[in-house]
């Protein structure tokens, strides 16, 4: 049953997916100086995708994308950290390199540089693009399995 | 009593009165909407204890995505608790 819930829902929906979406991708790639993270921006993004199913329904087939984007994030994390193979996992091959996420944190009180990190940086993306595919999966599988169910009187 | 003592013993009322409300209703869509703001208040109590992350955490994964993986179960089910 593919249902669709009023224009109203559907507007508001799609005008507040994308600040959803823009806050996830904060959380994510600040992690490494406020709190948050992979799991709690991969959370928020997925949140966005519950939001949409609510107001649209299950529509498509999105099952092997879903996965295979959840598979390549698992795949990307464990690649950069056996990157530091003979050191340390995760180890941090991009110190003062000149590399993206590279750059040292100036002495004294700052309130952070978002170039520096290293690699944690990336694991905390490779982390939230892992979530936000597994529980956006979860979400539509669920979505999709109430829909085939015998419901006598759709009243959500 | 300063102000931030108040809102801890105010929000842990009203994260006590809100679980009573999901044993208390019979509406399962009610018990997971009351599921949801005992989880958000759950998350204001975190963060006033100085556990931002854990917050954040809590508010994502308790207050939205349960609830709506609670109400796309309530959906396939029946709404009413109790056996009929």
């Amino acid at each position: 049953m593919n249902w669709k819930m009023s224009r109203v829902v559907r507007t508001i929906a799609d005008i507040m997916v994308v600040p959803i979406i823009i806050f996830g991708i904060y959380l994510i790639i600040h992690g490494h100086l406020s709190p948050g993270g992979g799991f709690q921006g991969g959370a928020v993004i997925a949140s966005s995708t519950a939001l949409l199913i609510i107001a649209y329904g299950s529509f498509g087939k999105h099952k092997d994308s879903l996965s295979s984007l959840e598979s390549t994030g698992l795949t990307l994390f464990i690649l950069i950290a056996f990157l530091g193979l003979g050191y340390t996992v995760f180890y941090n091959f991009l110190a003062s390199g000149g590399a993206v996420f590279g750059g040292t944190v100036p002495y004294g009180i700052n309130p952070g540089r978002l170039d520096s990190g290293g690699t944690v940086p990336l694991m905390n993306i490779m982390v939230g693009l892992e979530v936000t595919a597994a529980l956006s999966l979860i979400l539509w599988m669920m979505a999709k399995g109430s829909d085939s169910m015998d419901v006598e009187e759709a009243s959500v | 009593m300063p102000i931030y003592e108040i809102i801890i013993v105010l929000t842990l009322v009203g994260l006590v009165m809100t679980a009573l409300a999901v044993v208390w209703f019979k509406d399962l869509i009610s018990a997971a909407i009351a599921l949801g703001a005992s989880s958000l208040l759950l998350s204001l109590q975190f963060y006033l204890l100085r556990a931002p992350d854990v917050a954040i955490a809590e508010a994502a994964v308790g207050a939205a995505l349960t609830t709506a993986i609670f109400i796309f179960a309530i959906r396939a089910t029946d709404r009413q608790e109790g056996f009929s």
